[in-house]
């Protein structure tokens, strides 16, 4: 076979994407831990050091995030444009949230006002959910697209922030209150059950074979370090066990890692394209029509 | 209401990337862009095996999901049926590469040669520094279906207002018209054959027709 049918033969199959690189990763890792750090900061009941430490965490999270994409975009002095599309894109959506957690958040470090956090926080819920349908607005990338990503977005990124305020508490206020502890473990369980119900999906309904093959490859990993060990360290911390605080921040930790690993690994390493396809092979000379062609995916 | 389609029928293609070629000419895009590209694809197993030349571009979607995303509605349809881009508008976010599932967008972050960082005379000539850093496609050769509007003629029809890959198919196997206008080539043709549209699934609708039989 010659290497130009080869490689045309190569351009129809899905293929991982190459332009949302490292740094468009890192606005959902961060600004989605970030997002839901603030939410859960607002029902924590938090003194006032701890909760400066959340909101301001939770803020240079986003921040960072955000200024990781602007590094990545191909005209960055022309940024502001991002607002022109209220109507119908969701990436217009995060921008116009994220000045208003931004302001909310500003808002409460200066004034310490627990109504302030609870805007703050909402907000954050908001700035997560924008992210999770930019993720899902994107029907090039089957993975992306399947309608259980957006509940899985929001709930890792509620975990992380459950997590990071596991830790927050920790270094802050002598260790994380039993109600804390009980919310990282229902959202690290919550995960668990919507990761499942995302990667039974996909597999049910199809997906190009590198996607399943790299989010199967993880999921193991994922569930040791995302969901089993931070679950121990939690139930450990509230069976009383001696460095409660210790076990609490280790288990912040390990759901934050846990959160990251699965959102690195959806943005960059299972983000296969759709492909090309023909759903019929037409008729050529006096043959007959054949079945359709789909390369790089089962058939389901 | 025109709304302009193109018709590829996959029975007369035998993959010779003229139009690959022509687009590339008409459209000056960089080494390694193309925004024709004529895939080959085989199915089946042994010995029944067939191949397939698959002529893909931009779709130019009815419901496009490109513009559905795009922050900064540098992307948008036109009233023709046309999704063309604004180049002074986009960022370069990549939402909307992201967003096709035709594979038809791509961006140039650094202006690329064919031999080295120097530019030859003809690519100096036609080099656009509006196109770097920003979302770039297939425009179904826009500029000559805006003559059209204001010289009457054709597109489809007369050559100087039809996209340079569907005049250079040597197979005729592209076709390009007003599907609204029930007497256009494209209108009778899909008429007469059996067709289909890529992913359409998706609900995107896309404005390519593919014809694989007659009816």
């Amino acid at each position: 076979m010659k290497l130009s049918t080869l490689r045309a033969a190569e351009l129809a199959a899905p293929k991982q994407q190459r332009n949302w690189d490292w740094r468009a990763a890192t606005n959902f890792i961060c600004g989605g831990a970030g997002g839901g750090l603030l939410f859960c900061a607002a029902f924590a009941g938090l003194g006032p050091v701890a909760m400066q430490a959340a909101v301001l965490l939770g803020l240079v999270l986003i921040g960072c995030g955000l200024t990781c994409v602007w590094f990545e975009i191909g005209r960055p002095w022309r940024a502001l444009n991002v607002y022109r599309h209220i109507a119908t894109s969701w990436m217009t959506r995060e921008a116009i949230v994220a000045l208003l957690v931004f302001a909310a958040g500003g808002l409460t470090l200066l004034t310490n006002q627990a109504a302030l956090l609870l805007l703050a926080g909402g907000l954050g819920l908001g700035f997560l959910y924008s992210q999770a349908r930019i993720l899902a607005a994107n029907k090039g990338i089957p993975a992306w697209r399947h309608p259980r990503s957006i509940p899985l977005m929001v709930a890792t990124g509620l975990a992380e922030g459950a997590g990071f305020l596991a830790c927050v508490m920790s270094l802050a206020s002598g260790g994380a209150g039993f109600a804390v502890l009980t919310g990282l473990i229902v959202l690290i369980g919550v995960r668990a059950f919507l990761w499942k119900a995302y990667l039974d999906a996909l597999v049910a309904d199809g997906a190009p074979d590198g996607t399943l093959k790299v989010l199967n490859g993880m999921a193991p990993r994922l569930l040791l370090v995302g969901h089993i060990l931070p679950a121990l360290a939690v139930m450990a911390a509230m069976a009383g066990m001696p460095g409660r605080a210790a076990l609490a921040f280790a288990a912040g930790i390990l759901a934050v890692a846990g959160g990251w690993f699965l959102k690195f690994t959806l943005v960059r390493r299972a983000a296969y394209t759709q492909g090309l396809a023909v759903p019929r092979i037409p008729v050529r000379g006096k043959g007959t029509a054949g079945a359709g062609a789909k390369p790089g995916w089962k058939p389901v | 209401m025109t709304r302009y389609v193109m018709t590829i029928d996959l029975r007369r293609c035998v993959g010779c990337q003229t139009c690959t070629a022509a687009c590339k000419g008409a459209n000056a895009t960089p080494p390694g862009i193309q925004w024709r590209r004529v895939l080959d694809i085989e199915s089946g197993e042994f010995p029944d095996v067939k191949r397939t030349f698959l002529p893909v571009a931009c779709m130019h979607c009815a419901n496009p999901p490109c513009e559905e995303v795009c922050p900064t509605q540098a992307t948008t349809k036109r009233a023709d049926g046309l999704v063309v881009i604004d180049y002074d508008l986009c960022i370069g976010c990549a939402n909307c590469v992201m967003a096709c599932p035709y594979d038809a967008r791509s961006i140039v972050h650094e202006p690329h040669y064919a031999y080295n960082d120097t530019a030859m005379a003809s690519e100096a000539k036609r080099f656009d520094p509006s196109r770097i850093g920003v979302s770039m496609k297939c425009t179904f050769c826009k500029d000559r279906i805006d003559y059209a509007a204001v010289s009457g003629m054709i597109p489809g029809v007369d050559h100087e207002v039809t996209p340079a890959c569907v005049n250079s198919c040597i197979s005729g196997a592209m076709g390009f018209g007003d599907i609204e206008d029930p007497e256009s080539g494209v209108s009778r043709l899909l008429a007469e054959t059996q067709h289909f549209r890529m992913h359409e699934e998706l609900g995107t609708e896309p404005g390519v027709y593919y014809i694989w039989d007659k009816s």
